[in-house]
């Protein structure tokens, strides 16, 4: 039979420490490298800058763990190859094990209270004074609908929804409506709070603004509410992050943040 | 239906043609063998589809001459990759590894063979039930590749099939018949893991041998069944929404489809229903599969890390206990997956604290696999090289799943690369893994031969290093944000500085990849000239290893094994071996305190 317990044995042990170890140092040092260049975008709204936090936090507490972990499973690799040693006989120790328990449980634990203090602000109700607008994702393209001078949306209506003239669906018979802008470009005024009202015309679609660390699904028959502030003027992208054909990599859409000013007259040159 | 010990009564006796006994088998053995070679035929298709995927977003728009003529109508006439073929190979890749490779191979593969030889049983409890579990897989097989070849190719809305794409057939190309077969195919699929599951369940309450209580099953054998009992619970539940989607797509029923969609220009006639129940039940089972593919492999290492480190598994209770507060808690996580998907914020704060909670179990699993190692005497046989390789993969994957596991975290990773490289580090790797150390460490049992240890080992070297090269930059891709699913980066501005990334990424995928063969030539060439096995090669102590290698139809000879202790009586102090196999009369070694069963103490063997 091979030599399972010799030389052959001993050396694979030691080439499987240096692996290890290499795991460590080229984990840690992809992860300095990919900074500036790999990375998220700077954050851009109010609420980015709270899971830019948790996500370093997190960061922090795993790769600890996975250094720590890792050169320990070296260290153990490394020294205990068979070298004709007998092995302790050690089935059990209570102590270790509970300790082993609670203290990721304590770890885990403040990463739960951290997390849901920060899910709990990303989902509190939209701030009053915040611009509402509506955005409707389609195959493969989304739209976008401000209220217009009367603050009020008007009904819409999937039987009326023509491409050309009426993508959106409008129904004429809604005064309401007849203010509304309907646009292909989502234009937003820097530091004010937005309301977005998520929908869908088709299958499902991911709302996704990685620089504002935005994302919210659309989903068919249901409109889905969410809220964020973005906090520097320039131009994002918005992707779309759920499956939804063959386009799906095409579904990108563009957003303008502008100052209060710009962004009123922009808003006034959008005829419907 | 007759029970194993009923129709074994003679094993020597037991003269069949070879049709019954190697195809339409009845033995737990070959069915398990015939489970784990489909399994592996399964991966290479797997694979290659991986392969295409990395083809694509390693050079996006490329025109590959060749390949284009062995995947005709997946390409453009200039040899450009389609969208929707792009789609449809990622929804078959992700298909195939989870159902058709990972659970068939070691819930089906290791759980037969393992299940009656580990609790010293002559067969499962229901034998032909067994045959008929793995008769339903090759034309489950059959079906689902049928869809390549349907008008509107496979399915393009992925493992998930979240509906209304896969529920209406103007939606996407893939969403006509090819979405029909995948959908019967699963069914079909689902039946042989419910059929499976009972009989693991069955057997291991039923049919264990003299002597072997529950607190003395080796924990390779008590994975395989609390997974039994996570697939009878769950794959009941993904049937009823695979039944549910087929009756929305061809009998007017509307469980999934709202009212008011306009698709492809036409309003659709559906209406009531709600996309959000098929996530619902979808993640109710698609959570715990993630367990049904992690605890085999986890009940692998722990017995590949005891016998190749010859040492006692670090405490038993607790990793039994651990298997079973991870079974039970998988089925209370699955809104986890849905964090982004519009379901009450609430239920997002409820899942968040169950799923960091399942973190703890995994952890005690972890600590207690390095703690079996610390003053070990470990040989690196190629089996042990995979099972430390997997605590390694299962560390780094599991950590990161305390990003995806907080959801305001996860609201920025949620579809993103990263939680690509998140699964294939602690689900598909890890599992792919323990697979390999199961395979190298049985393979003696399974065919009378041993595997060849130096390609093994060329084997392990490559796939290690491959793994961590193709799914760790794959973080750095999450990070910046590149969606999955994308046919290609290229239409963004912030995602075109990755292409260096993904170029990297792709060739570690296609050394990754070609190391495979590096196995599929030592499986072959063990079969054909490898040393023939003694009886228990590694110095083993389950009952598994006191058979003969391989063992004859009926396990046993005319008398079954009787226990007498627990399976880790391993460097006993002042025992003459390092190993005293679980036939051995507790009386038999002059051991020193701690030699007793812990669950067990030394009260029966008198």
């Amino acid at each position: 039979m091979a030599d399972i317990s010799g030389e052959t044995s001993r050396r694979a042990g030691r080439l499987l420490a240096w692996l290890i170890v290499l795991v460590v140092v080229g984990g840690v040092a992809s992860f300095l490298a990919a900074r500036g260049r790999w990375w998220m975008l700077p954050a851009a709204s109010a609420h980015g800058v709270d899971i830019d936090r948790l996500i370093y936090t997190t960061l922090i507490v795993t790769g600890l763990a996975f250094v720590l972990v890792h050169l320990v499973l070296a260290a153990f690799v490394w020294r205990y190859a068979d070298r004709g040693q007998r092995a302790a006989y050690w089935p059990d120790n209570r102590t270790l094990e509970l300790t082993y328990t609670l203290v990721p449980a304590a770890v885990l634990t403040t990463l739960i209270l951290m997390g849901s203090a920060v899910w709990g602000r990303l989902h509190s109700p939209a701030p009053p004074d915040a611009l509402t607008v509506d955005v409707r994702g389609e195959q493969f393209g989304w739209l976008f609908r401000y209220p217009g001078p009367d603050g009020v949306f008007g009904r819409t209506d999937p039987a009326q929804i023509r491409t050309r003239d009426n993508p959106m669906g409008l129904d004429p018979a809604d005064p309401a409506g007849a203010d509304d802008v309907v646009t292909r470009e989502l234009h937003l005024p820097a530091g004010r709070p937005v309301h977005i009202r998520l929908r869908s015309k088709d299958v499902l679609h991911s709302f996704f603004v990685p620089a504002f660390r935005v994302k919210q699904d659309a989903v068919p028959g249901m409109t889905v509410d969410v809220w964020f502030t973005p906090t520097r003027p320039g131009t994002y992208e918005l992707a779309c992050a759920e499956l939804c054909g063959v386009g799906h990599y095409i579904m990108r859409g563009r957003i303008v943040v502008e100052s209060p000013d710009a962004f009123q007259a922009w808003l006034a040159r959008q005829g419907r | 239906m007759s029970v194993a010990h009923a129709h074994v009564r003679e094993p020597e006796a037991h003269r069949v043609g070879f049709v019954r006994r190697y195809i339409f088998s009845q033995d737990h053995k070959i069915i398990g063998l015939q489970y784990l070679m489909t399994s592996l035929v399964m991966a290479a298709v797997g694979g290659v589809l991986a392969m295409l995927i990395r083809m694509q977003l390693g050079w996006p728009g490329h025109q590959w001459g060749l390949v284009r003529w062995l995947f005709p109508g997946g390409f453009t006439d200039a040899g450009v990759m389609k969208p929707d073929f792009y789609l449809a190979v990622v929804t078959m890749h992700g298909t195939i590894m989870i159902f058709f490779v990972l659970t068939t191979a070691l819930s089906g593969g290791f759980g037969n063979f393992l299940i009656p030889l580990t609790i010293g049983a002559r067969d499962m409890a229901f034998p032909f039930l067994n045959m008929l579990s793995y008769w339903l897989y090759p034309p489950a097989i059959v079906v689902l590749l049928a869809a390549f070849f349907v008008t509107g190719g496979a399915p393009n809305s992925g493992w998930t099939a979240y509906p209304p794409l896969s529920a209406l057939a103007q939606a996407a190309p893939g969403s006509g018949l090819g979405q029909t077969l995948w959908l019967v195919s699963l069914g079909i699929l689902i039946v042989a893991f419910l059929f499976g599951s009972l009989n693991y369940i069955t057997t291991v309450l039923q049919l264990r041998t003299r002597g072997m209580a529950m607190t003395r099953l080796p924990l390779v054998t008590w994975a395989q069944f609390i997974t039994a009992v996570l697939m009878l619970l769950s794959f009941p539940v993904l049937l009823a929404a695979v039944i549910m989607l087929l009756f929305d797509r061809h009998a007017g029923t509307s469980f999934f489809v709202p009212s008011g969609l306009v698709v492809g220009g036409q309003l659709v006639t559906h209406q009531g229903g709600n996309p959000l129940l098929w996530q619902h039940l979808f993640w109710f089972l698609g959570h715990p599969e993630v367990y049904v593919l992690i605890l085999p492999p986890m009940g692998i290492v722990s017995e590949v890390l005891a016998v190749h480190g010859r040492k006692p598994i670090f405490g038993y209770r607790a990793m039994v206990l651990s298997m079973g507060a991870i079974a039970f808690l998988s089925f209370v996580v699955w809104g986890h997956h849905m964090f982004t998907s519009g379901m009450n914020p609430l239920v997002g704060t409820a899942f968040m604290v169950t799923t960091l909670a399942i973190a703890i179990p995994s952890a005690v699993k972890t600590f207690n696999w390095l703690a079996t190692l610390w003053r070990a005497r470990i040989r690196f046989t190629c089996a042990m090289l995979f099972a430390i390789g997997f605590v390694s993969l299962f560390v780094t994957g599991g950590l990161t799943g305390l990003f995806l596991g907080s959801p305001a975290v996860d609201t920025y990773f949620q579809d993103t690369f990263f939680v690509v490289a998140h699964f294939h580090f602690v689900m598909a790797s890890a599992a792919l893994f323990g697979l390999f150390a199961g395979l190298y460490h049985w393979f003696p049992k399974m065919f009378g031969r041993m595997m060849d240890e130096r390609l093994g080992k060329i084997h392990f070297w490559l796939t290690f290093v491959g793994i961590y090269a193709t799914f760790f930059p794959m973080h750095f891709l999450g990070l910046a944000g590149e969606p999955r699913r994308y046919y290609s980066p290229q239409m963004y501005e912030f995602l075109r500085p990755l292409q260096p990334l993904n170029v990297v990424v792709s060739l570690a995928a296609f050394g990754l990849g070609l190391a495979q063969l590096v196995f599929v030539a030592n499986v072959i060439y063990s079969l054909v000239r490898g040393p023939r096995a003694a009886r228990n090669p590694w110095r083993a102590n389950t009952l598994e290893w006191q058979a003969d290698s391989p063992p004859p139809h009926g396990n046993w000879g005319p008398q079954l094994p009787v226990v007498y202790r627990w399976p880790y009586d391993y460097s006993v102090p002042d025992a003459a071996e390092d190993y005293i196999p679980q036939t051995a009369p507790a009386a038999v070694p002059a051991v020193a305190g701690g030699a007793a069963d812990p669950g067990h103490p030394r009260t029966e063997g008198s």
